[in-house]
């Protein structure tokens, strides 16, 4: 999903660069009602481990591969504004560093990977997660949040493409060969998120965001409540 | 040692682990956007990385000759400034209530 420089013109590119940097703003200032001195290298260790996998590219289908983008994991494990910064600190990183991403391309790629993605898995999590209780709805949470987030951000682009793209093309055919590939992607992101969530919820509960008033610490200490 | 300290030793270990090691059987096919932009038409309007010649590009690092050392590397020196940068960037933020 890191889209080069050249798919979509100047205009384009600045204007979404201008929302993602807006999102960023609040969210550093959002963030911090998250955080707190014990949050804070769990947040660190999150943006590193979705650096490495999004190194992992997994096949999808024939010739194509996908990898995790990891918008619904930071949210889930750290909370949303702190993910979204988790995550564009990651791409960012990865356009700065790596030659991944065009740079005129970094406003966009920010909003697709690291905003609508936590946007989107947050919300399908908060339903889920009051639908179905305990463990069980987080983790089922995490896996559908997941998923959603991929093909969200596949329409987000092709929204972005259909007004700036660089090419003359059917939108539309580009739309369905998007979202169809990037459903297949969903998948493999759900599996590694739901994974990923379950292992640190049975280590260590109380740093799960999501999980918060949901699951209970296994070795809380209650003495409150006999005052 | 401290539970917390045991979980997020054990939490960088893996992530070396995935960036370093893991990551040099990653797929090299083209990712959903990139393979959707060449079955329609559109990867040619890609213009080069105006960075492409960073010694970290494409995950690997220049002048090391062996794939498998490059990627670790690379995945190593991204993971390292990741957990750094956010880090510092996180309990700074914690701090300021």
């Amino acid at each position: 999903m890191h889209a080069p420089d050249g798919f979509i013109n100047a205009p384009v590119s600045l204007g979404t660069g201008v929302i993602s940097a807006s999102f960023l703003a609040v969210a550093l200032s959002k963030a911090r009602s998250e955080l707190d001195e014990k949050a804070a290298p769990m947040a660190g260790l999150v943006a590193a481990y979705v650096f490495a996998v999004q190194m992992l590219n997994f096949p999808v289908a024939l010739g194509t591969s996908g990898h995790l983008m990891g918008g619904a994991l930071a949210a889930i494990l750290i909370g949303p504004w702190t993910g979204m910064i988790a995550v564009s600190t990651v791409v960012i990183l990865q356009a700065l560093l790596f030659a991944d991403g065009g740079l005129t391309a970094l406003g966009f790629n920010v909003f697709n990977m690291a905003i609508i993605t936590v946007i989107a898995g947050w919300l399908v999590f908060q339903l889920l997660t009051k639908v179905i209780k305990g463990r069980t709805g987080i983790i089922a949470g995490a896996f559908l949040a997941a998923l959603v987030s991929v093909p969200a951000s596949a329409v987000a682009f092709v929204f972005q493409y259909s007004i700036g793209g660089t090419g003359t093309l059917d939108i539309a055919d580009v739309f369905v060969a998007m979202f169809s590939v990037h459903v297949l992607i969903g998948i493999g992101e759900g599996l590694i998120t739901a994974l990923t969530v379950t292992a640190v919820l049975a280590l260590r509960p109380d740093l799960v965001f999501g999980a918060r008033g949901k699951v209970q610490a296994n070795l809380e200490i209650r003495e409150s409540q006999v005052r | 040692m401290q539970l917390k300290n045991k979980f997020l030793l054990v939490g960088v270990f893996v992530t070396l682990l995935l960036s370093s090691v893991v990551s040099y059987y990653a797929s090299s096919n083209p990712d959903g956007l990139e393979k959707v932009a060449e079955e329609k038409g559109f990867l040619e309007d890609a213009t080069e990385h105006n960075l492409g010649d960073s010694p970290l590009a494409d995950y690997g690092v220049s002048g090391v000759t062996d794939d498998r050392l490059s990627v670790a590397l690379a995945g190593a020196i991204g993971v390292l400034l990741m957990l750094g940068i956010s880090t510092l960037m996180f309990r700074f933020l914690a701090r300021r209530k």
